[in-house]
């Protein structure tokens, strides 16, 4: 019998020529979403065995019934991370690492992309960045409503001080739902969709630094999501978004499902910023010049710089959490020689640049879009990326301002109240640079544009509000206090989501080749702007009234005050269901094309076809000027797209030739 | 690249009329009027009141940072209503706007301005917190600003879910109630037995979270008489909403007639309390409780692990 | 697709997004043990009279928490032991209260609550003894409290003593009826409802929760358990 000496790629398809296009199988035997569930499914099923029998034959004799009861830790933490394993493998996350162990041909990407075309992949691990950001997309939106029903169900729950509609234990968990729910998950909002899909080709690349990278950190999402959703099956965390011990360490198994989701996130974050960060220093067209550099761009890149620098804090207090709950150690059991003061500062060590990686992309957004619509260049370039590297930097040093009553060394106060009143110069740029912009433009009151306006409104009030919480005595009293949570919504909510909206507007038909319905667009931004407004200015006045956080009851003659804010809050989940709305009709029903530039913007995006071709550009571009050159007539164009030949190489060999020279 | 254009000068521009001092004359209308309406109409009603030193120092710093906060607000808000009403895109105009890039001397008035109102905030802060021994925030194991004398000195412990007090000048006994005297300072030591709380008492503005094994010791001086709302203001479980409690401050007189029949009454309870400490172990048991738990006849009596398990405290 | 089929697999996905989503809700968020009813027949504001009955258990041989202990309550019309912490009495009425203590000791996190408060006369009666204070740490004394912060009760239940706990030892299923081999503590007290409506929670102040961190996580912070509502209606 013959021995087969034929290499492996020639068993793989009917052609016989290696380098010819590889055979598609069937879409169901292709990895895609339902191999992942699969995946995690036996995943789970196999780590909560393990646990068992771990838990089973190291229990002590004095609580032998722990295994027999569903009070236990280590099934559950066990089982979510082998389910976590099992949906990455489903997708075929490892497929080609396991290739290249084996020596086998990994198959190129763009082979890969030519193969699947049309919506089936946007449900598989697609290593191009488009579509990373589509899904994306579509995951934050999903994340954001859900997130979003929790918090209707709290203002449900405050319209009487003394009804109560859910029982408190409910009440405690739909709380912790809804502020981790929006806290991890929308660290990701902006940049997940719009980082992803928009960085490479603002800067002129045809490709992101780590695609697989970026794929895998959208993947993680789905999985925190319903891992953190899970909870409510296991009795849910009573600990809120902040997690503090040694509460979280005495809470049951629902715990579990907040530190493993938190910290999966905080994963995935970590990748994004990653990527993002290489992308923008070492896949910069030529000409594209840091001083070129689209607004949104500096947005993006410090906002991952954060993101790099603060999540892997936040992923080691989360395993720390998880081995004082499942492996007795003792980080933050203070009898045991931890300390509670250990998680705090280790939570808001990430937890502060956490609220920047929020806010910033907010900052980009209106930033980029406001010359648009005004169209007059972007006043103050300099000083708006200095403020966003500012507020990167500064974020760092301001943590303990979340901690000013809670026993630190009292030196330090003054301290932290001078670095966060300090932020907010760099902060206030943005508004500095909205002013220059504004002064004597030409105003175009489009859908994102009045998104953009209204994140400014409601960022100032945020942003001050900040400062009365800096203030070490008034914190005294507003600490812990509904001002707070008043005073994040407004920069959070009032801030990036706000201009996550505007940039939906303005940027789908970019992304999708469809147009969002203008009228109903306007009715959605004055109906949110309305009811955001009402529901969340007063407040203010309750925090001040005295009525802490996370409770479910509160003084009688606060009572009207809530009821307020209870209806204005359904009303503003009705302004977001306008949106939801709008954008599946637009996307799936009525598909309204919009090919062109209809914003007449001269950013590099909009320069090739909506959505853009594969590749992004035909060839790398050079880029000639930035993108807000309006109202200088000889301008050049933003970039030269169909450089001639020569001209790239010419370039590299120049910057080469220089390396060399200076080496 | 950031070319200067010239400059936006507010004082007489030669086509139109002058944006630069409209924007700022109808600024300083609104500022001054939301100022005075502020400092003078606003101010005495400011939360959280000024039933203590504390409460007051915290009223006063509330109104002043409005007053300062008021005009940075309306400065912004005056300017971006000003300009998209006066420079919004006429029907049928399809001009670009005049390409300002950038203005250094605008940029540095901003920059300056805003760094100095930072600095002012700063000291003024500083002050306010130095000035007041502490203003009421808990300040932890060692605080540095304290009144002299001997204040009145009141533990707050903080268990799941209800506050108790202890008077360690009154034999040591221990209450649900809180009961304090007027024109007298206070020291709060304010511990947990458990998880974190923070010990809210609203009216005297002191707030001071409570650590397990860790004391955080606050400040304040009453004034008036009245009720006190005490509530937690640190998620700490299931009753955290239902974690509240009212207060009473009294003359000098009868709080040491309320404290001298208390400690009294409640004799027969103080003795079995721990000996005042300003942190406390509760998993310290002793022998013949710890006798129980081996025979395991008892139910966590406070520890972790259960005692089969190596390393016990 | 076509736009029909669009438009079905629209309307497909949302039906069953909401079917979960209210399954969540009423299952998982709604959901929650039995309130027992002692107010029914009973005209408030009235001083009547009500008999609450509860028992409080070592283990909880109903459900999949066999480690935790737990209260259980009578319901006053079949006599049947109720799994719930929740029940419901009148305004303005008087509550005459029996407990029937079948789990063992453990001593307090803070020996102030060995202090019986609230009741009339501040008094409680075990096996009928009356009793003021309970030293949980000077000996064998107290399993568990039943305590309403929110109008100052707190009684501490006696527990049987350490001989009784070794042999015959602690009834091992739940509820556990009173009888020769299974030894228990009768705790018997009375105190006044609030003349107006009202939600008071109450707990137990004992460390009962075992395994969890200060004794106080689990059956302690579990409606159902150790902890739990009583609802004063008009």
């Amino acid at each position: 019998m013959a021995i087969e000496t034929q290499p492996e790629k020639a068993h793989g398809g009917g052609d016989a020529a290696p380098a010819g296009p590889r055979r598609q199988r069937p879409w169901w035997m292709r990895p895609a979403i339902h191999t992942a569930i699969a995946g995690a499914v036996i995943g789970y099923l196999l780590g909560h065995l393990l646990g068992n029998f771990l838990v089973a034959s190291n229990v002590s004799t004095e609580y032998p019934n722990i295994a027999l009861s569903d009070s236990s830790d280590v099934p559950i933490v066990l089982g979510y991370a082998f389910g976590t394993v099992g949906w990455l493998a489903g997708l075929g996350v490892f497929n080609d690492l396991v290739r290249q162990v084996l020596g086998r041909p990994v198959p190129a990407e763009a082979e890969e992309e030519a193969a699947g075309a049309g919506l089936a992949r946007y449900f598989r691990f697609s290593l191009d960045h488009k579509v990373v950001g589509i899904q994306y997309l579509i995951g934050m939106i999903i994340y954001f409503c859900t997130a979003g029903l929790f918090a209707m169900a709290i203002r449900a729950e405050l319209l009487s001080p003394t009804y109560h509609l859910f029982s408190s234990s409910a009440y405690i968990e739909i709380v912790g739902e809804h502020g981790t729910m929006m806290m991890m998950l929308m660290t990701s909002v902006v940049l997940g969709p719009f980082g992803n899909y928009l960085v490479p080709i603002m800067i002129g690349s045809k490709r992101v630094a780590f695609p697989r990278i970026e794929a895998l950190s959208f993947w993680l999402t789905p999985v925190a999501f319903l891992v953190l959703l899970s909870g409510l099956t296991l009795g849910g965390f009573p600990f809120g978004w902040t997690g503090y011990a040694p509460l979280s360490i005495q809470s049951t198994v629902g715990a579990d499902s907040y530190a493993f989701a938190f910290g999966l996130m905080g994963i995935s974050i970590i990748m994004a910023g990653f990527n993002i960060v290489v992308t923008v220093i070492c896949y910069r067209a030529p000409g594209m010049r840091w001083s070129r550099l689209p607004i949104f761009v500096w947005a993006m890149l410090t906002t991952a710089f954060m993101m790099v620098l603060a999540a892997p804090v936040l992923v080691g207090g989360m395993y720390m959490m998880l081995t004082d709950r499942t492996a007795q150690t003792a980080f933050f059991v203070d009898q045991l020689g931890g300390s509670s003061y250990l998680y705090e500062n280790l939570f808001w060590f990430f937890g502060h640049p956490e609220v920047y990686i929020l806010a910033l992309p907010g900052f980009g957004i209106v930033s980029e879009l406001i010359p648009v619509f005004c169209r007059k260049p972007l006043f103050g370039y300099k000083v708006a990326a200095a403020g966003m590297v500012g507020v990167t930097l500064l974020s760092f040093f301001v943590w303990q301002h979340h901690l000013f009553v809670s026993g630190i060394n009292p030196d330090m106060r003054p301290v932290f109240m001078f670095t966060t009143e300090l932020i907010s110069v760099p902060t206030g740029f943005i508004y500095l640079v909205a002013i220059g912009t504004f002064w004597k433009a030409k105003i175009r009151f489009t859908v994102p544009m009045l998104f953009a306006l209204g994140m400014y409104f409601n960022f100032l009030i945020g942003g001050i509000t900040g400062v009365f919480l800096s203030d070490v005595p008034a914190d005294t009293t507003e600490h812990g206090s509904f001002f707070v949570l008043a005073h994040f919504h407004y920069t959070i909510m009032g801030g990036l989501i706000f201009a996550f909206m505007a940039a939906c507007y303005y940027w789908l038909p970019k992304m999708m080749g469809v147009r969002l319905n203008q009228a109903l667009g306007k009715i959605h931004f004055w109906t949110m702007f309305l009811f955001f407004n009402s529901t969340f200015l007063p407040l203010f006045a309750v925090g001040m009234a005295g009525q802490p956080r996370r409770v479910f009851e509160y003084a009688r003659n606060l009572e009207t005050l809530n009821d307020w804010v209870s209806i204005s809050s359904f009303l503003l989940g009705g302004s977001i269901l306008i949106f939801v709305i709008n954008f599946v009709w637009s996307t799936v029903i009525a598909r309204v094309p919009e090919v062109g530039n209809p914003w007449r913007s001269r950013g590099l995006e909009w320069q090739v076809s909506s959505p853009p071709p594969p590749g992004n550009f035909a060839h790398v571009p050079v880029v000639l000027s930035n993108p807000y050159e309006y109202g200088t007539p000889g301008a050049p164009p933003v970039a030269d797209l169909n450089p001639p030949t020569g001209v790239v190489s010419a370039a590299y060999a120049a910057v080469a030739e220089t390396a060399g020279a200076e080496a | 690249m950031a070319a200067d254009a010239p400059a936006p000068a507010p004082a007489g521009a030669a086509d139109g009329p002058n944006h630069g001092l409209r924007i700022f004359m109808l600024w300083l209308v609104l500022a001054l009027a939301a100022d005075l309406v502020i400092w003078f109409v606003w101010g005495p009603h400011l939360p959280p009141g000024a039933m203590s030193s504390s409460a007051a120092n915290q009223q006063f710093d509330i109104k002043v940072m409005a007053v300062m906060a008021a005009p940075v607000m309306l400065f912004v808000l005056v300017f971006f209503g000003y300009s998209l009403i006066v420079w919004r895109q006429r029907e049928g105009d399809e001009e670009d706007g005049p390409p300002i890039h950038g203005n250094t001397r605008v940029q540095a008035t901003w920059i300056t301005l805003s760094s100095v109102l930072v600095l002012a905030l700063f000291t003024f802060g500083t002050v306010e917190l130095v000035t007041a021994n502490g203003a009421g925030a808990g300040e932890g194991a060692s605080p540095i600003w304290k009144p002299g004398g001997s204040p009145l000195q009141v533990q707050v412990i903080a268990q799941q879910w209800e506050f108790t007090y202890r008077y360690p000048q009154f034999g040591g006994f221990e209450t649900a109630d809180l009961v304090l005297p007027t024109g007298q300072w206070v020291e709060f030591h304010v511990t947990s037995l458990d998880v974190i709380h923070s010990f809210w008492a609203y009216q005297l503005g002191v707030k001071a979270d409570a650590n397990p094994g860790a004391d955080n010791v606050a400040y304040t001086k009453i004034n008036d008489t009245g009720t006190i709302t005490v509530r937690c203001a640190e998620l700490c479980g299931l009753w955290h909403g239902a974690m509240f409690d009212y207060g009473t401050a009294v003359s000098a007189a009868g709080f040491e007639s309320w404290a001298k029949a208390t400690r009294i009454r409640l004799a027969a309870v103080t003795r079995l309390l721990p000996p005042y400490a300003l942190t406390y172990d509760p998993t310290v048991i002793p022998q013949i409780n710890k006798a129980m738990v081996a025979a395991g006849i008892t139910g966590a009596a406070g520890l972790y692990y259960p005692p089969t398990d190596p390393v016990q405290p | 697709m076509s736009l029909p089929a669009r438009i079905i697999t629209l309307v497909v996905a949302f039906l069953a997004v909401t079917a979960v989503g209210a399954f969540v809700v009423l299952h998982y968020l709604l959901g929650g043990p039995a309130t027992v009813d002692y107010a029914a027949g009973v005209t408030p504001n009235t001083g009547a009279t009500v008999n609450v009955v509860m028992q409080e258990d070592p283990q909880t041989t109903v459900g999949s928490k066999p480690d935790w202990v737990t209260y259980f309550i009578r319901n006053p019309t079949t006599g049947a032991w109720v799994h719930t912490t929740l029940f419901q009495v009148p305004a303005g009425s008087r509550v005459d209260m029996t407990v029937f203590g079948f789990d063992g000791c453990t001593p307090l996190r803070n020996p102030v609550w060995g202090q019986v408060t609230g009741t009339i006369g501040n008094v409680e009666y075990v096996d009928g003894k009356p009793y003021h204070v309970l030293d949980s740490w000077g000996g064998c004394n107290v399993g568990h409290t039943f305590s309403i912060p929110g109008i100052n009760l707190n009684v501490p239940m006696a527990s049987p003593g350490l001989l009784q706990a070794a042999k015959p030892g602690l009834c091992a299923t739940s509820p556990c009826t009173p009888g020769p081999g299974t030894p228990y503590r009768v705790m018997t007290f009375s105190f006044y409802t609030p003349h107006i409506d009202g939600q008071y929670f109450w707990q137990c102040r004992i460390p009962c929760g075992g395994g969890f961190l200060t004794g106080f996580g689990g059956p302690m912070q579990t409606i159902g358990f150790m902890t739990g509502n009583m609802d004063v209606v008009s």
